[in-house]
Formats: C-alpha cells, sequence, structure tokens
C-alpha cells in the first residue's frame, strides 16, 4: 500500500542499506541490509531498543556519518536520485532541503547564544529560500504559528524556551527549507506526557498538511501507534519486521516484535501480566550465527540457529522468521 | 492522607520544603519556589505508594525528603520501624528531623534511595563489589569474607549470575539493566525497610525496563520492604505500585488505589495526565488532554488552587478560595478539589 509519486516512484526508497562503523574491536556492523520504501504523505516509524540500529539507518539517510562510519552496500533514492555516492558538494543541495532532521536532544541542536529566530533565519538564508532577510523572518513566523509558537518568541535565547518550545523551535527549524521528508529521532522522549502529546499532534498535523513523508524513530510503541501509517522494527542492526501500524502492531508476525509489544506497560483496558525478554540485545561485534535473535528466541529452532530466516509475508507485512507468528501466507527467499 | 491506623511505617504531616532563588551573600532571598507545599500521606510496611507528576513537579524533592538527603522547611517525617530490637536507636517512632548523628547510621541502614540514572550514580573506577560493600564498609558490618559473601548473595537475588563473574567488573563492563541491578544491590545489601525508587526504570530499554520492574516488585514482596516509586510514567506506577498519589507543582492533588485512580480518576489534572499517555493500539482515537497553557514554577504562588491557571473547569471560587484541602471522597480515595 505504498503511495506513490505521479511517476509512479516513492517518495524514498532505501535498498539493501549496510553500515559498519571501524572500532579498535574490528568492524560493527551497525546496519544490516536494510531496506524500505516510504510515500509522500506517509510515516514510517523505525521502533527498537537502543543499539539496534535506527539511529544509524537515519544517519545514513542524512549522510551524517562519524568519521569512523562506512557504508558497505545500498542506495538510498531519494525522488528516484541516490544520495550515497554524491560528493559532500553535491548532498548539501539535498540536506536540509529535501531531507531534514529533529533531533532528539532539542537543547543541543539550539546554539544558546543566538536568538532562536535568528538561527531559523540564518538556516533559510544559508540555503538560499528566501530573498532578503524580511522575507526570511515572516517565513519563520509562519513555521512559528504552525507548529504552534507565538512569533514574538522569535527574539528570544533558547535558554528561554521550556523543554516542549525548544523542541518545537527544532522542529520548525527542520520545517525551514520545505522538505519532502523529515525525520524524527526520538523527539518527545525527553517530554513530559502532557507536553509530548502536543508535540506529537503538532509535528503529525504539520506532516499531514504537508503531505510530506515522516521517519519516526522512536522505542515508545505508544508513539508509533498514534503517528505512524507503517513501522519497521529492527532488532541488531536489521529490520526484522516491516508492515502497516495496525498490523503489526495487532498480529504481529516476529517473536521479537511480541515480545516488544507484550513488555509495553498500557494504562488502559485490564492489567495483563509484563512479557520478559530474557537476555540482552547482542553484542554487535560478535553477533550469534543465523537469526541474530535465535538466543532469546521462545520459538528457536535448528534452522534459525544455523541460517537467517527468509521474509515471510502476509499481505504488506513481512517479518524475517523462521517461524513467524500470527500465520504467514508463504515464504519466500529473500 | 490515609486512615491513621495504629502504626504505620510512614508517616509524613504537613510536609514542605521551600528553596529560595535570588539573594546574594548578604542579601536575603525573597522569592522563593515552593517544591513541596503541605505534603501529607501514610505508608504501611510491605506497600508500594507511586508519586507520579511531570518534571518539576516536586516528587524527587519529596524523594529526597525521605532519606533525609535534604532537611524539610517545615512538617514532619515518621517512621516506626519494626525491628528496634536490632536497633536501638530506631524504638519508638524516629522522626527524621531529630535524628542525631548517632542515629543516623541506623537509619541510613532502614532507609535507602535507588537513583534514576546508573550511568551516573556509581564511581566508574570501582568494581561491582567495591560498590556494593560500600554500605556495609561505611556501617562496619563484617569482615572482608563476611562481606564477600553478602555480595555475592546480593547478586544472585538480583540475577547477576554467577556472582563471581560480576564481583569484579566495572560499571563500564555492564550494561544499562546490568547496572541498575547493582544499584538496587547496593539499596537491599544492607536489609532495609523503605526504599526510595526515583525513576530506576526511565533510563533502560523496553527489554530490561521490564525486568527490573519485576525485580524490583519480587525482592519487595520477598523482603517485605516498602518502597516509594518515583516517576512520570502512569503505566510503569500502575505496574508497580498498590497505590498512587498525583502530584502538581508541589501539592499532591489525588491518592487513591491504582486502579481505582486509573478507572475513576477525579481530579482535573489526573485526567489530563492519562488522557495524555498514548495508546498502544493504533485503532483507538485519543482525544487531546484538557489542560491549559504550559506547566510553570511554583515561585512564590498565590493561595488559590495551584491548578487554577489549567484547569478547564476553573470557576470564581477556585480564584477566590485557598488551595482546597485533600477530602477522601470514597473510601481511600482522596482528592484536593474544589469540584470533585
Amino acid at each position: 500500500m505504498t503511495m506513490t509519486t505521479a511517476d509512479n516512484q516513492p517518495l524514498l526508497k532505501v535498498v539493501d542499506l549496510s553500515l559498519s562503523y571501524l572500532t579498535r574491536q574490528g568492524p560493527v556492523p551497525a546496519v544490516q541490509s536494510v531496506s524500505f520504501e516510504l510515500g509522500r504523505g506517509q510515516s514510517l516509524g523505525l521502533v527498537g531498543e537502543s543499539g539496534c540500529g535506527k539511529t544509524s539507518v537515519a544517519n545514513c539517510l542524512m549522510r551524517l556519518l562519524p568519521d569512523n562510519g562506512r557504508l558497505t552496500s545500498g542506495q538510498v533514492l531519494l525522488e528516484g536520485q541516490d544520495l550515497l555516492p554524491m560528493s559532500e558538494e553535491e548532498i548539501r543541495r539535498f540536506r536540509w532541503r529535501r531531507m531534514a532532521m529533529v533531533f532528539q536532544a532539542a537543547m543541543n541542536a539550539l546554539d544558546p547564544v543566538y536568538r532562536v529566530g535568528q538561527q531559523v533565519v540564518e538556516a533559510i538564508e544559508a540555503h538560499g529560500i528566501e530573498e532578503t532577510t524580511a522575507q526570511a523572518r515572516q517565513r519563520v513566523a509562519r513555521l512559528f504559528r504552525m507548529v504552534g509558537l507565538d512569533p514574538q518568541l522569535m527574539d528570544r535565547y533558547p535558554h528561554e524556551f521550556s523543554g516542549g518550545m525548544r523542541q518545537r523551535a527544532v522542529i520548525a527549524m527542520a520545517l525551514a527549507c520545505d522538505p519532502a521528508v523529515i525525520i524524527s529521532d526520538e523527539p518527545t522522549t525527553a517530554l513530559d506526557v502532557i507536553v509530548q502529546d502536543r508535540i506529537l499532534r503538532e509535528l503529525k498535523g504539520v506532516q499531514r498538511e504537508l503531505s510530506m513523508g515522516m521517519i519516526y524513530i522512536t522505542h515508545d510503541i505508544g508513539a508509533v501507534a498514534e503517528v505512524t501509517d507503517r513501522v519497521g522494527v529492527m532488532y541488531a542492526g536489521r529490520l526484522v519486521e516491516l508492515g502497516d501500524t495496525v498490523d503489526v502492531l495487532h498480529a504481529p508476525m516476529h517473536p521479537y516484535t511480541a515480545a516488544l509489544m507484550s513488555s509495553f506497560p498500557s494504562i488502559s483496558g485490564e492489567k495483563k501480566a509484563l512479557g520478559t525478554l530474557p537476555g540482552e540485545p547482542p553484542n554487535l561485534v560478535n553477533l550469534p550465527t543465523g537469526c541474530p535473535f535465535h538466543p532469546r528466541c521462545a520459538h528457536a529452532t535448528e534452522e534459525c540457529r544455523r541460517e537467517f530466516p527468509p521474509q515471510a509475508q502476509r499481505g504488506s507485512q513481512w517479518a524475517a522468521c523462521w517461524h513467524p507468528l500470527n500465520g504467514a501466507q508463504e515464504s519466500e527467499q529473500s | 492522607m490515609s486512615s491513621p491506623d495504629s502504626g504505620p511505617l510512614l508517616a509524613v504531616d504537613g510536609l514542605n520544603k521551600r528553596f529560595p532563588i535570588g539573594g546574594g551573600l548578604f542579601r536575603k532571598p525573597t522569592d522563593f519556589i515552593h517544591a513541596v507545599d503541605d505534603v501529607s500521606f501514610r505508608m504501611s510496611a510491605g506497600e508500594s505508594l507511586g508519586l507520579v507528576g511531570e518534571s518539576g513537579c516536586g516528587k524527587t524533592t519529596v524523594g529526597k525528603l525521605l532519606v533525609k538527603l535534604l532537611e524539610p522547611t517545615d512538617g514532619s517525617i515518621t517512621y516506626r520501624f519494626a525491628t528496634p530490637a536490632m536497633d536501638p536507636h530506631l524504638a519508638g517512632p524516629v522522626e527524621t528531623s531529630n535524628i542525631r548523628s548517632r542515629q543516623l547510621g541506623a537509619f541510613r541502614r532502614q532507609v535507602q534511595m535507588i537513583f534514576q540514572d546508573p550511568y551516573e550514580s556509581m564511581n566508574p573506577r570501582r568494581t561491582v563489589y567495591d560498590t556494593i560493600a560500600e554500605p556495609l564498609v561505611v556501617q562496619g558490618i563484617g569482615h572482608v569474607q563476611e562481606r564477600l559473601d553478602r555480595v555475592s548473595e546480593i547478586l544472585d537475588l538480583v540475577g547477576l549470575t554467577p556472582a563471581g563473574t560480576f564481583l569484579f567488573r566495572r560499571p563500564h563492563e555492564l550494561s544499562g539493566g546490568q547496572r541498575q541491578r547493582v544499584a538496587i544491590a547496593r539499596a537491599l545489601v544492607i536489609g532495609p525497610s523503605f526504599v526510595v525508587a526515583d525513576e530506576p526504570t526511565s533510563m533502560l530499554d523496553v527489554s530490561s525496563r521490564t525486568a527490573i520492574m519485576l525485580l524490583m516488585q519480587e525482592l519487595a514482596e520477598r523482603l517485605g520492604i516498602a518502597y516509594l516509586y518515583i516517576t512520570h510514567d502512569l503505566a510503569v506506577a500502575r505496574y508497580m505500585c498498590h497505590r498512587i498519589a498525583v502530584m502538581y507543582l508541589g501539592k499532591i492533588v489525588e491518592l487513591a488505589d491504582t486502579e481505582e485512580l486509573l478507572r475513576n480518576p477525579l481530579h482535573p489534572y489526573t485526567r489530563a495526565l492519562l488522557s495524555a499517555v498514548p495508546s498502544p493500539d493504533p485503532t483507538r482515537r485519543r482525544e487531546p488532554p484538557d489542560i491549559l497553557g504550559d506547566l510553570s514554577l511554583p515561585v512564590n504562588p498565590p493561595q488559590r488552587c495551584r491548578f487554577y491557571d489549567r484547569c478547564p473547569l476553573a470557576t470564581d471560587l477556585c480564584r477566590r478560595e485557598p488551595h482546597p484541602p485533600p477530602e477522601e471522597k470514597a473510601p481511600g480515595h482522596w482528592v484536593a478539589c474544589h469540584l470533585a
């Protein structure tokens, strides 16, 4: 059910993306063969625990990699153009302008000694979006209103903003150049629930209104349920399940997804016993053979230990699992 | 706020903590943050109470007052420990502000705290054994072999097995979940009867979070420990606590048995908090929480209801009258609201 553009091309297509970090212990495969598509106006969640590679995927998409990061395979096609082979010069025409990112720590994304509005104005001018400073300021005022900030706050400093206001300012900054894709990396983790609720609504509203594609990275199943149309579950650098959010959360196929769901405490409905996962996520330097989840999986068999599983498909949902839950149609080799 | 039965483990009465802001060396501060304002509640032995609220509501300050890391500006905190025979210093009711230095050691054997961030609460240069044995050393309990046995025993208890492989690791060799297990072991090693746990799972990943939650519950039950569980997450409090107290700007606005509070919230702030929690069911549509404006700091707050400025139901009465005292609307269900 991927929405596509007029010429039948998804807004963003990620094919077989792999990334390693070079470390003293050897290369760490942080992202392995990740593929997904994102349509215009669609929002895709990436969930998983820390170290599963979800933020690394975002950094690959933005081409914001640390010095020891090596892309070992893959394509990132934004409106048909592959971003990965581009030079640093070329990528600048895409980064922030076509694809922007909302970072986790809003305080670190704002310069404390500049007025908040000025920082957005500078971003707009640096990318040549508006001709004059006055026009840029008008644009910032519009952006502030869009994310629920009073435009009069433009001339305040970051320390005068509350956590929620800062996060809104960072969202406004990401929207400054009218991107086609916005990547949000845990934008609400540091916020209280009431503020989080407002930011999520704001973000969702803006994304719908501007018909942007959004990648929403989080470990919070609740936020995924509320904000995303499709969701990918990551484990040990791999995408292990992908499907419509409703399908994945109602009938997960991968045992890891099911375990994540059952360990999520909820305030609504009957109080169910919380599920636990034995052990810890694997060390990426020394991954288990076969399915990386098998040491923690209750359904693991000999083939799980031996070989990485093929994709089991059910409608538009798939899971990389030898023994998928909730019934798969047929298995096909990935 | 519960019925004053014969001997609760903990009785908090009219607790206040104000922090001065501004002022200087020779200038008297004129402004005060009312971090904790007239808070009262009771806890019995083995009971767990969740203290829930947004950042800045004063929940951590209450926790620090209870373990005597802070001194109250006003009000009292009284413990009645069940093991006075072992500790003559702790016979009868113990009021924290009256504890003299000779009693303090005995008090710390009974009341412990687990901190939020397992990456900050441990000395990176000390081993797991050093960290956990420290309370024993400070208290002068046992000699080396006895301490080693005790630490190994507690490591088994918190699930760090085999203990021998963990004893001489340093924090950087442990995952977040394992560190928090060490923090729990350190709090429990001297056998306290009351523990304040300040957001012990908020820094952890989903799978280790559940394991730590279940571990704490199981240990508290097995060892008969009462705990105050400080959290911003109502869903976590639901699983961890017999009762929940909701704090807003230094005041407890509602206190009830956990399921009662979730099913039948009476204070408009509790309702707003509950309705702001995202639902893991993507087909459920959630109305935005009914609350106005943004959270402020309780600097020299006016007398009226603390929630007045943000309350969707506020009336003239709420503006005129002082902050409402807690009232018992149903057995064990206390709420501080003129309109409830």
